[in-house]
Formats: structure tokens, C-alpha cells, sequence
């Protein structure tokens, strides 16, 4: 098994400048109802995307045809709230590979990971140059080299160099999966549950 | 230097280390229910591998399920077929499985404890964000994205970077009125949705330990709440009282072996964290939440804030959420009109709630045009509640015991608060459409919820004291 692997990227991006997007906004708990991984995009923000009659909304930036790519830039905590790994799913089911925030939700980051959605941690500063190019052109392209640990805004020259474990970035580049891993070391698990004295 | 409870925990569960990446942890207690559960085995599936240990994990279905008719078929059909899968599965992999109308089903994070599977001591983790509850005992207790749970059912071991630790203190005496929900509400509204993310908290002082166990579960269930990864309160003789004697707490020597542990679980006196606060319990009043995050809470008797004194960075997100609850800034959260009172969930769906309330609206009558959801958190505590009659004191006020599950908190099943209409709830969150599409959802302690029950609109719990 293995998840997808990723080294760099340019894209196009879609602004979404609000703090705190939980992951009932990015998946409603409604449509938690499924037994498989595919096809959650559909349901993407689904009550910012489309009103009570499923007319979409024009102003919500997803229904925006200025916007597009694969990279989406949200504001302050993203993915915060439940645990749900669907948040994950249904960004990458969407066709996002990267999100780009501030400040991301624990649990939202790693499951991201666990995905091969790459989470770019950038600073309040940055963030607020990425908000400011797109809005000034909404073809501003951004290339992200995962070996580099770079974000670059290509129409300003603006960069930042961000952090990630670097585990979790060999995983991505490789696209090893953490199963496969602890798989191989079960030899070790079975030796520390020998030497537990409270179990 | 000493070390915290958190450290001694979490140290004593490392399998190994990737050097500058994730500790490999060894989990005791595996939870599962149905919502996050069937990729995860569907992954062993493809492996074609099974799961390494069997008797750490125990699975109940609550997110789904209805709380009337639970003898029936689930009418929902994708609900329905959810619950099934989980029966399947865990009866394909060998999984203990307390299925729908089995007497210990119930919401996982109130059954844990109450069957005695939660213990101090104990990495536990489950596919949902409250497992921080179970923290209440001195576990390290935390929830994971299903790629986690299937490392889980697989190896018994996830993989996860060491957290930074808080201790948050809160020493003196609760005011009348004011419960474990209102100090857990007052603490995210100081330091917001955000403010414990990357750390473990632990919480301590004088009204921490005036808590019952319940009361600390309430407490530590909303730590991700502010972000934390989990939440967590150094064991003593209230929670071996509450352990003892319980259907999978240790029993005879066990037990005696067991608790000369347990009582090695705080954090030494020379322990340091890396972030501490502090905080007068005498500052806290019944709480009330105002927007659409459980930071945005402030003192029922309080006004929401006026834009001007929020953050300039926050103010388009603030003005976004108050827009979506149909509120002023500025305005006072006493005697704004309420359609809805929810009762339940893992934050407040134990017996002691359910007390709480029943006490409050004996002998008074439920407003009329308030629509109320009373829901269990499990059978043990529906069962126990109608043998202290609570039940017959609820319908004599106008209101009806329901079944248990996770109910209106999620609005997985039926129990849907209409769009645009208002529901105080004793759940953990506020997020739009939370408790259903376009619902807004005002978070309270089961005092505020019942004495708000009674008026149909926000009402302070002291009125009635």
C-alpha cells in the first residue's frame, strides 16, 4: 500500500480567508455515511457551495470561476473540530493537493499527511502577501517544492521556506505509508508488550 | 528534573523512536464506533491482514443511531447500513461489539469509563476527537483520523509526534450555579479554539479535584475544543472510588497490584511544562456561547463583544459567525428567544446530568414553545435513570426521556435542529449547521439548558436557586 507521492508543485490557487474552518464546514457530518474513502468532493463545503434548493452560491470562491487550482489557502486553524479524516478525503477527492494556512488543527494535519495532502504551514505575514497577490490576480501561480521546503508566489517573487517533520516528508516524497512501516517493526511490538510490568 | 503525568505516561508506552520524527506508541484501549471505522477495516481487507489485538479493542455504534424505536430496523437506509457494517466487521475480526439494544451500548466515551475500560495509566485512543474524556482518569487519551485506526487494528501502535504540555490550574470554590461545563467553557473562551493546539493539557487545583468524576470527564471531553490534543487529570480516591468494583476494572490482588501504580500517576513536584495558567474558580458564572466556535463563550449575564474590541486580524470571521447566528455584537445573551434544549452527548449525557436537570425542572413546566431532547449517553445511564424515577419527574414537566447516542450534538440520525431556529445544548460545539443544516447552536451547562427550558429563552441558572 502505498499513498501518493509528492515532490513539487505549481499551481493556481483558491482563497478561502476564514479563520477557524472546522471540519463539519469542510464535510457535514450528514455525509459521513458512506464505507469507503471516494467521492467525498462532491460534498465539499457543501452548505457554503450550494443553498437549501442545490443552487450554488455564487459568492462562495469554490462556485467562482476567477478561481481554481490545487492549492487552497485558508486562514487561521484550519481544520479544527472533529477528528473525522472525510476532511481530508473530500479536499483531495476535490483535486486539492496542498492547503496553506497560518496556523492548522492537530488532527487535521496529520490526517492530511496520512493522505498525501501536503498541509504548508506559512507565517501570518506570508499568508497575508498570498491573500494579497491572488486577490490582485486570481491566476497568481504558486510553486511548492516539497525537497526544498520552499512556497513561492511566481508573480511576486515572494518566498518562504516552511517546516515539516522530516519523516512525514520522506513519506511524501516516497509515498511510504506509516501501515507498512509499523507492519515491519512488529517484531519490536511484540517485544515491548513482553516487558510491560502493568498490563 | 521530575517528570509530568503526561511524560510518565506517554514514556512508558514508546516502542521505539524514528529519530527526529514520530514516537511509535503502544495504545491499551482501542474504541470504536461506526462512522470512522469501515475504511479502516476495509484496508485490512485489502492487506489481507488481521488485527494483532483483538481484546484492546471494543466497538459500539452511537454516532447513527435513533433515540426512539431502537428495537426497529434503523429506517435511514445509509445509517442503517453503516451500523451493520460495524456488527460485520467485528464479528469478522474478532472485536467485542456492543450492538444496538445490548445493554452496554451506548456513546464510547460514556461507556468506557463506566464499564471500567477506561483506567489510569492507559494510552486509549478512538476515531473521534472526544476521546480526550477518558483523559479524566490520568490516561493519555486522544482521537485519530481512520488511517490511525487502521495502524491500530493492525500493529496496536500509531505514530505521532511528542506534544508540549500544559497545565492549566484552577484553585478556590465554584459559585452557585456554576459546573464543570462552565469552567471548561470559560477556559477556551480566554484562550480561544486554537489556544492549546500542539499541547497535552493537564488540569489541576482545588476545583479540579472538588470534581466528581464526572465532572472531570465534562471538563477534559471539550480539550480539543482549544485545540489540544487531549486533556488530562492525575488519578486519586475519587477516581479509584468511581473504578472499583466495575465490570473490567481489576479485580482481588489485580486490583491492589493496579492502584500501587496508579498512585505513581501525577506530575512531580519539580515537573516542568511548558506552558502554565491560572485561574480563580470565583471568576467563573454559567457560561453561554454566542458564535459559531467554543471559544466565542461568554458570562450568561455578559454581552456578545462589540467589533471594535476584537481583533482586526478576526473581525471578518467574527462578523461571519454572528451574521450566521442571527445576532447583534454588543447585545446582551440574557433573554434571547430559544426553540431548542438538547440534553446529551459525551460532554453531558452522564447520570449526573441527567440528575442535574431533573432536579432543576421538578415540579415547574417546560415552555411551551420549547421543543427539548433529553438523550442518555448510554443504556447503563438510561436504565439508571428511570430506576431513580428520572424519567417520570421529566414527563410530569413536559419532557421525554429519550434513547441513547450521540443524537442532535452531530445530527447523524433524526434529531435535527430546523434551520435558522435556536437550540441551547449541553453538547461541544457550535459550528454552523452542526446540529443540523443552517441550526444555531448556543452552548450551555444542563443548568443553563433546563432553566433556559422552562423561560424559552436564555435564562441564568441562579434565577431559580
Amino acid at each position: 500500500m502505498a499513498i501518493n507521492k509528492f515532490t513539487t508543485l505549481r499551481s493556481r490557487c483558491v482563497p478561502l480567508p476564514v479563520e477557524n474552518v472546522d471540519t463539519d464546514q469542510i464535510i457535514s457530518a450528514r455525509f459521513l455515511k458512506a464505507t469507503t474513502r471516494e467521492g467525498f468532493g462532491e460534498n465539499l463545503f457543501r452548505d457554503w457551495r450550494y443553498n437549501k434548493q442545490n443552487q450554488p452560491i455564487k459568492e462562495f470562491v469554490l462556485n467562482n470561476p476567477a478561481y481554481s487550482g490545487k492549492i487552497l489557502v485558508g486562514g487561521k486553524n484550519f481544520g479544527s473540530g472533529s477528528s473525522r479524516e472525510h476532511a481530508a478525503w473530500a479536499l483531495y477527492d476535490y483535486g486539492f493537493k496542498v492547503v496553506v494556512s497560518n496556523f492548522f488543527a492537530d488532527i487535521f494535519k496529520n490526517n492530511a499527511l496520512n493522505n498525501g495532502l501536503l498541509p504548508v504551514q506559512v507565517s501570518s505575514g506570508f499568508l497575508i502577501k498570498l491573500f494579497k497577490a491572488i486577490d490582485t490576480d486570481p491566476e497568481t501561480e504558486v510553486e511548492i517544492d516539497l525537497g526544498k521546503q520552499r512556497i513561492a508566489i511566481l508573480s511576486t517573487g515572494e518566498a518562504e521556506e516552511f517546516d515539516i517533520n522530516p519523516y512525514k516528508k520522506e513519506c511524501l516524497i516516497n509515498g511510504y505509508d506509516d501501515i507498512d512501516y509499523l507492519l515491519s517493526i512488529r517484531d519490536k511490538v511484540e517485544a515491548f508488550e513482553a516487558t510491560r510490568e502493568h498490563e | 528534573m521530575g517528570k509530568t503525568l503526561f511524560d510518565k505516561i506517554w514514556d512508558s508506552h514508546i516502542v521505539t523512536q524514528i529519530e527526529g520524527g514520530p514516537c511509535v506508541v503502544y495504545i491499551d484501549k482501542h474504541l470504536v464506533h461506526e462512522v470512522t471505522s469501515p475504511q479502516a477495516f476495509a484496508g485490512l481487507d485489502r492487506r489481507g491482514i488481521k488485527v494483532f489485538r483483538p481484546e484492546h479493542t471494543i466497538a459500539t455504534p452511537d454516532h447513527n443511531v435513533p433515540t426512539v424505536n431502537q428495537h426497529l430496523p434503523i429506517q435511514d437506509q445509509l445509517s442503517r447500513m453503516q451500523v451493520n457494517k460495524l456488527a460485520e466487521n467485528t464479528k469478522n475480526y474478532g472485536i467485542k461489539h456492543y450492538g444496538l439494544n445490548h445493554p452496554y451500548q451506548g456513546i464510547v466515551h460514556v461507556i468506557g469509563p463506566e464499564l471500567g475500560l477506561t483506567q489510569p495509566g492507559m494510552t486509549i485512543v478512538c476515531g473521534d476527537s472526544h476521546t480526550s474524556t477518558h483523559g479524566a482518569f490520568g490516561s493519555v487519551a486522544f482521537g485519530i483520523g481512520t488511517s490511525e485506526v487502521e495502524m491500530v487494528l493492525a500493529t496496536q501502535c500509531i505514530m505521532q509526534l511528542r506534544p508540549k504540555c500544559m497545565r492549566i490550574t484552577i484553585d478556590g470554590d465554584l459559585k452557585k450555579g456554576v459546573v464543570a461545563k462552565d469552567i471548561i467553557l470559560y477556559i477556551i473562551s480566554k484562550i480561544s479554539a486554537s489556544g492549546g493546539t500542539g499541547y497535552f493539557v493537564e488540569y489541576a487545583g482545588s476545583a479540579i479535584r472538588n470534581l466528581s468524576m464526572e465532572g472531570r470527564m465534562t471538563v477534559c471531553n471539550m480539550s480539543i475544543e482549544m485545540g489540544a490534543r487531549g486533556g488530562l487529570i492525575a488519578p486519586d480516591e475519587v477516581t479509584f472510588a468511581y473504578l472499583k468494583g466495575r465490570e473490567y476494572a481489576p479485580k482481588g490482588k489485580d486490583w491492589d497490584k493496579k492502584l500501587a501504580y496508579w498512585k505513581t500517576l501525577y506530575s512531580d513536584k519539580d515537573a516542568e511544562f511548558d506552558r502554565e495558567l491560572t485561574y480563580n474558580a470565583s471568576d467563573i458564572e454559567p457560561m453561554i456561547t454566542y458564535g459559531t466556535n467554543p471559544g466565542m463563550g461568554v458570562a450568561i449575564t455578559g454581552r456578545i463583544p462589540d467589533i471594535d474590541s476584537v481583533d482586526e486580524s478576526a473581525r471578518a470571521s467574527f462578523s461571519k459567525s454572528i451574521k450566521y447566528m442571527g445576532f447583534e455584537a454588543g447585545s446582551p445573551m440574557i433573554g434571547k428567544e430559544v426553540n431548542y434544549v438538547f440534553v446529551g452527548s459525551c460532554t453531558n449525557g452522564r447520570i449526573e446530568d441527567l440528575r442535574a436537570f431533573a432536579g432543576f425542572v421538578k415540579g415547574k413546566k417546560r415552555a411551551k414553545h420549547v421543543v427539548a431532547w433529553i438523550v442518555p449517553g448510554s443504556r447503563q445511564v438510561e436504565k439508571q435513570a428511570k430506576e431513580e424515577g428520572i424519567d417520570k419527574i421529566l414527563a410530569e414537566a413536559g419532557f421525554e426521556l429519550r434513547q441513547p447516542g450521540c443524537s442532535a450534538c452531530l445530527a447523524m440520525n433524526d434529531d435535527k435542529v430546523p434551520e435558522g431556529l435556536y437550540a441551547v445544548s449541553t453538547t461541544n460545539r457550535n459550528f454552523e449547521g452542526r446540529q443540523g443544516p443552517g441550526s444555531r447552536t448556543l452552548l450551555a451547562s444542563p443548568l443553563t439548558a433546563a432553566a433556559t427550558a422552562l423561560t424559552g429563552k436564555v435564562t441564568d441558572p441562579r434565577e431559580f436557586l
